[in-house]
């Protein structure tokens, strides 16, 4: 009897995979595939990736992310045929990356626009707003973005961190009105990230699907911590408001540290390929904005209990854990970028915050939405939205 | 219990502030280039990559060539005839065939052009004031076309009206009487106009004059000044003389010899751009402005062309050595309107 049920049951299973492959291999063979390689122009893709600028001479990385073989017949450097040596040969398959390299008197500082014909006369373009040396794999780059990174991830942070014993000394009312005021930071913060998720979404070869990809580290991001929360909810419950509130700040600390992970890489990106200058407005711009980030990781600590001096140690990793992935993100997006790992990381970021912003209004509202809706709270909520606007300004690249 | 808790964040304020100052101090490590080599091969990389692969055209045997005087007797009898006629003139019977033709317009860049008989530009028509021209134009392409000759003609041999369109499978034969004297050019009338020349329907139509006295010329070369967009935007990509981009370069000069007179044809077939110009190193030319007077117009170095517009330079170089000719759009000459002349003792 036994035996003859899993027969049924493998049956039942190799029946309609046995049917598929049939019908796979008999639309391969005689099926209407000539229908649709319709007999029109090749469509021929190819992106430029980046740009690199050593003396007297350029590197193109290119792809392929075209359905075709794409052959590179001619190179024109700002209006001007310019010969080219290709690697791995002129000819990219689908998928396939290659470099183009120029020997060009390329002049420091100003734009520079690039044309690759096929052998079929479609044009790919890149330009480049201001060009210069590609920073390389030396001292002197790391250097800048370690620094870079301290200035705009770690100090603000540690800064922001700095207000805990004065916020500490505050009242209830003034609890609920930081909570709900880190909360609108940190829904301003999301909502941020996701828009520039998004835009990476556009730099990106259609084949690697965005959107896609914007989706899962979004999801994946508010899974896990969910799963998280849940494996531990026996032992928050058990260590009460202070290790709720401890947990709250590392997710915070987290979610920010995520966020600037994917803010670094596109910065240090950017930075590589000449699209912004990083020029000391900038840079403060991003340190004020970043303040703010101290503060909404200290805010759910300041109805503590416990001594300060208890956690102090825990302030400190979460400052770099929130600060430091900036020096990380802006290496990687410096040396190795690729807009994937930018999608990527903002998405994750971004479904981070969206959990840890949830989980305080959740906690906040115990069990009653309405009750959020208090004068303290939405006033608080509105400030937090507006600080973040505000100081938004003060980073225009 | 505060001031512990200040102290130790001071300090970690202060550790990034050290270790700025300190990175001070480290060397930036940058390699040392030998810059003066780089900009010398730099220099050298202007130009177009990789060599012709087509034998699809000939730049050097077009300069040359005129009614078909490039076939052998029996190939030159398809395409075209001549007839003394008893009044001293010359009947000259054309056959054209308009066709779809990918040709290499740069190395390793083909352009899916509508041709004259295969060929960008279309054969050159040559013949005398007062000749009768007649030529019959079959339609072996895709879309109605048409020829629509600089010169004399009456309105019916125009070209350009709706029912004066060949369309695909048609044959039409023009004819009209070779004048006035001078360069001219030939085109598809077909419309939209621009789309039929810039995809290649056009060619130079040389009328001598009856009774020549301007010096005798040693050499006669035809050149028709183009431009090809290649990805149909609207803009050309690819700016040549005689279609293939740096096709008389180092490799591949024009040969003339000191002393001789050159007379050039310039035919300036360019669309999208406005103008266009011809300029030549170290020597000046007499021009003769669309070849209609037998004095020359001005003597210069370099002559400016709208388009459609043609002209008549005449030559003789100074001394032997390489000369440069091309665009003084210098734009266009980058993108590979630019040639050399080679001048032997």
């Amino acid at each position: 009897m036994i035996t003859s049920n899993r027969l049924y049951q493998l049956g039942g299973f190799l029946l309609p995979t046995a049917l598929l492959v049939a019908f796979f291999s008999i639309f391969i063979t005689y099926g209407p595939l000539g229908v649709l390689k319709a007999d029109i122009p090749p469509v021929e893709k190819l992106i430029i990736q980046r740009v690199v600028f050593t003396p007297e001479h350029i590197d193109l990385k290119i792809f392929n992310d075209g359905p075709e073989p794409v052959t590179v017949a001619q190179a024109v450097v700002n209006e001007v045929i310019w010969k080219f040596d290709m690697l791995p040969d002129t000819t990219l398959d689908p998928l396939e990356n290659g470099f183009v390299s120029l020997a060009y008197p390329w002049i420091n500082g100003d734009p520079i626009a690039f044309t690759l014909i096929s052998s079929n006369g479609v044009t790919f373009e890149k330009e480049v707003d201001v060009s210069f040396l590609t920073p390389t794999v030396d001292l002197a780059y790391i250097k800048t973005f370690v620094l870079l990174g301290v200035y705009v991830g770690i100090i603000p942070v540690l800064v922001g961190l700095l207000w805990f014993p004065f916020l500490r000394g505050l009242g209830t009312r003034w609890y609920l009105f930081l909570l709900s005021l880190t909360t609108g930071l940190l829904l301003f913060l999301g909502v941020s990230t996701i828009a520039e998720a998004i835009e990476l979404v556009g730099d990106l070869p259609s084949v690697f699907n965005g959107a896609g990809l914007l989706l899962i580290g979004f999801v994946s991001a508010i899974l896990v911590l969910g799963a998280i929360s849940y494996k531990t909810e026996f032992y928050v419950a058990k260590g009460g408001d202070h290790v709720r509130s401890l947990m709250w700040a590392y997710l915070i600390a987290l979610g920010i540290g995520l966020h600037n992970l994917g803010e670094g890489l596109a910065m240090g990106s950017a930075y590589a390929l000449g699209e912004i200058a990083l020029g000391s407005t900038l840079v403060i711009g991003f340190m004020i904005h970043n303040v703010t980030e101290g503060v909404a990781i200290v805010s759910p600590l300041t109805r503590s209990e416990a001594r300060t001096k208890s956690f102090i140690g825990h302030l400190v990793f979460m400052g770099l854990l929130a600060g430091a992935p900036t020096i990380i993100g802006s290496l990687v997006g410096g040396f190795a970028y690729s807009p994937i790992y930018g999608v990527l990381f903002l998405a994750i970021g971004a479904g981070a915050i969206f959990d840890i912003t949830f989980d305080i209004l959740h906690h906040m509202a115990k069990g009653r939405w309405l009750s959020l809706f208090t004068t303290t709270n939405v006033l608080g909520f509105l400030s937090g939205l507006l600080i973040m606007y505000a100081t938004g300004f003060l980073v225009l690249g | 219990m505060l001031p512990t808790f200040t102290k130790k964040l001071l300090l970690i304020v202060l550790f990034p502030i050290v270790a700025f100052i300190a990175y001070q101090f480290i060397p930036s490590g940058n390699k040392e280039f030998d810059y003066l080599a780089l900009q010398q091969t730099a220099q050298e990389h202007i130009g177009a990559t990789g060599k012709y692969q087509s034998n699809d055209f000939d730049p050097t045997k077009f300069l040359t060539t005129w009614n078909f005087n490039n076939l052998p007797a029996e190939e030159r009898a398809k395409f075209y005839k001549e007839t003394s006629l008893s009044n001293g003139t010359t009947l000259r019977e054309y056959t054209f065939i308009a066709q779809d033709e990918s040709i290499e317009v740069a190395p390793g860049v083909f352009f899916p052009a509508w041709t004259y008989n295969g060929q960008v530009p279309g054969p050159t028509i040559r013949a005398t004031e007062g000749d009768i021209i007649k030529i019959a134009l079959v339609n072996a392409g895709t879309k109605p076309h048409s020829a629509h000759f600089h010169g004399f003609h009456s309105a019916s041999m125009d070209g350009s009206s709706f029912e004066d369109m060949i369309l695909p499978g048609e044959t039409f034969t023009y004819e009209f009487i070779a004048g006035p004297f001078g360069i001219h050019l030939y085109h598809c009338h077909s419309y939209p106009v621009s789309q039929h020349v810039s995809r290649g329907l056009y060619g130079a139509y040389i009328v001598d004059p009856k009774y020549d006295t301007r010096p005798k010329a040693d050499k006669e070369l035809v050149m028709v000044l183009n431009g090809f967009d290649v990805n149909f935007d609207g803009a050309n990509e690819i700016y040549a003389v005689n279609t293939r981009a740096f096709a008389y370069n180092n490799d591949d000069p024009i040969m003339v010899k000191k002393g001789e007179l050159v007379r050039m044809y310039v035919v300036n077939a360019l669309e999208f751009d406005p103008i266009n110009s011809f300029h030549l190193h170290a020597n000046f030319f007499h021009e003769y402005q669309t070849g209609t007077s037998l004095k020359p117009d001005t003597f210069t170095d370099i002559v400016t062309l709208g388009q459609a517009e043609r002209s008549v330079l005449d030559v003789r170089f100074r001394e032997p050595g390489m000369y440069m000719f091309h665009s003084h759009v210098t734009e266009f000459s980058e993108l590979g309107w630019a040639g050399m002349f080679m001048v032997m003792k």
